[in-house]
């Protein structure tokens, strides 16, 4: 059942023009600032094999690759979350769903698995872009895994919030504005802490994104993740619960 | 409909609030097997709000529900799959084609996927929608995509069907069809539909209850509702009319009224019936009886009267 719903979701994005804009337009932007990165590397590339321990291609191209991604994946999200729940609410088919024999869990978790798909393929591109480099060199596959994982982490935690946003209201707009203000809140929170060990960095996805970012498999970051997400999830399915009584 | 079919939809004492302002004052109802009930009442009188509480869309404040003996609140999933619902608002994605649309309809249903091609077809053919599969919903007319709407409702075979308002907006001819699948359904499937168009109640419905306030006024089968408050008579015209003393004399009339040259309307006692013994006499004294009608207020009538009585 969940996988009906996010099949659903997960076709639907692809009806719309939109979409193949936006990953057209993402392909560009990352392969240009790919191919940026590569060539900056190649001119120090000859006194870089000078030094002792010099730094490798991933950590040259990809890690500030996947920085971006992570950039780009908090403006991009709230686009696509912003639909989730309350463009059904506002066309009235939500009503399809909630009179349906499915539970407010698997319509919530249909829906998060369903972007997820989606967003698991602009991050594959990007791998795969990265992963064209093995044509010519070495790579450091351990620094690419976590940087994937890490960054497979942080799409779904803004998700998972994106969507708890969009449930709260009936206009798809307002939820993605104010999606876009909590991240965006969320991570000058992260840049503006002095120490590193501030409360409130480590409240913050994108400082807990740096770890894997850099190549720690850090299992603090990984629980943050797990229950930020989780969190979010339960809470939107209690609203979408609450909807049934209150609206 | 037989009194011994199995009840499929009860629900008991259901009570709904908005904020502090209860809408739905202790609502009762009971459907059987093969029967349409219609739910008939002014704007506002909490029809959808009823309806949406049956299909599980809104969970009511106090009250139980109970579909094919699933209580829906808390075996809500196998109850679910036992109704159908088409809300007042379509629940349409407008960006889907009919078919993915009906498919996924089924899916959500729990129609077993071997099952789902015949469904569909099946649907497809009782909705008239055989030449629509792969149209985009948003490009097909409100009255096609109103046939879209019941098809969600009905594709998983349901035990219970609740329609909200499932003619509003469409043409008399369109009207027309639905009306007749509606029927049909009826004759299979338990059916529980809300409208304020009285000539519907009178064409497909079994049985009606009135909603007014909240609360059930008057529910009774629809040919009776049409009896509701008016004295049995029949209205006769004799072309060579006898004088009127004549016609007072016959057994079991209690009044005669002149209406015009040739017509009359004949009151009498609710359980007996002298048309009989009228038409004997007019054959034998050459009255030249030609027309018979029977005395019947028009639905509106009826209903315009129930919902001002209660208000007294």
């Amino acid at each position: 059942m969940i996988l009906t719903i996010a099949h659903k979701e997960f076709r639907s994005l692809f009806v719309t023009p939109s979409t193949w804009l936006i990953l057209g337009a993402l392909q560009f932007i990352l392969a240009w600032f790919f191919l940026a990165r590569l060539d900056a590397f190649l001119q120090v590339q000859t006194q870089l094999a000078q030094l002792a321990n010099a730094p490798g291609v991933t950590i040259a191209v990809a890690t500030p690759l996947f920085g971006t991604v992570a950039m780009i994946l908090m403006m991009l999200i709230p686009i696509f979350t912003m639909r989730l729940i309350a463009e059904e609410r506002r066309n009235q088919t939500l009503t399809l769903l909630m009179s349906a024999p499915v539970s407010d869990s698997h319509i919530v978790l249909g829906k998060f698995i369903g972007l997820m798909l989606f967003l698991l393929l602009i991050i594959t591109s990007c791998i795969l872009m990265v992963l064209t480099l093995a044509a010519g060199t070495q790579l450091d596959t351990g620094l690419l895994l976590t940087n994937a994982l890490g960054i497979v982490l942080l799409a779904a935690s803004y998700v998972a919030l994106g969507m708890y946003v969009s449930s709260l209201t009936a206009q798809p707009v307002v939820a993605a504005i104010c999606a876009l203000a909590i991240f965006f809140g969320l991570w000058l929170m992260e840049v503006s802490a002095i120490e590193n060990d501030n409360i409130w960095r480590s409240l913050t996805p994108t400082s807990h994104f740096q770890s894997f970012n850099n190549g720690l498999l850090n299992s603090t970051d990984l629980i943050f993740f797990l229950l930020f997400c989780t969190s979010f999830l339960l809470l939107t399915i209690r609203r979408l619960h609450n909807n049934r009584i209150y609206s | 409909m037989s009194v011994t079919a199995p009840i499929t939809l009860s629900a008991r004492n259901l009570i709904r609030r908005f904020g502090q302002r209860e809408v739905i004052h202790g609502i009762s109802l009971e459907l059987r097997h093969g029967e349409v009930l219609g739910l008939l009442g002014h704007n506002g009188a909490g029809k959808s709000t009823t309806l949406q509480m049956l299909a599980g869309a809104l969970l009511p404040h106090s009250g139980q529900i109970e579909i094919c003996g699933f209580d829906l609140s808390r075996q809500s999933q196998n109850a679910k799959a036992r109704t159908g619902f088409l809300p007042e608002t379509l629940p349409i994605y407008r960006e889907m084609s009919v078919n993915d649309f009906l498919i996924f309809a089924a899916k959500l249903h729990r129609v077993p996927r071997a099952q789902i091609a015949d469904a569909l077809s099946e649907t497809k053919r009782r909705c008239g929608l055989q030449d629509n599969g792969g149209k985009i919903i948003g490009t097909l007319s409100k009255g096609y995509q109103q046939r879209v709407g019941i098809a969600q409702a009905i594709i998983h075979q349901p035990e219970v069907i609740i329609l909200d308002e499932p003619t509003v907006g469409l043409d008399p001819s369109q009207i027309r069809d639905i009306r007749t699948l509606i029927r049909e359904l009826g004759n299979m499937h338990s059916i529980i539909l809300s409208t304020h168009l009285l000539g519907e109640v009178e064409s497909i419905c079994d049985r009606v209850e009135i909603m007014h306030h909240g609360r059930l006024i008057y529910g009774n089968s629809s040919t009776k509702m049409q009896q509701y408050g008016c004295q049995p008579g029949f209205i006769v015209t004799l072309l060579a009319p006898p004088a009127l003393s004549e016609l007072q004399a016959i057994a079991e009339v209690q009044q005669v009224d002149q209406l015009s040259a040739s017509q009359f309307r004949i009151l009498h006692a609710a359980n007996t019936n002298p048309s009989a013994a009228l038409l004997a006499l007019a054959a034998q004294h050459g009255w030249q009886a030609e027309q018979l009608v029977p005395l019947r207020t028009r639905l509106e009538d009826v209903f315009m009267q129930i919902t001002q009585d209660d208000k007294l």
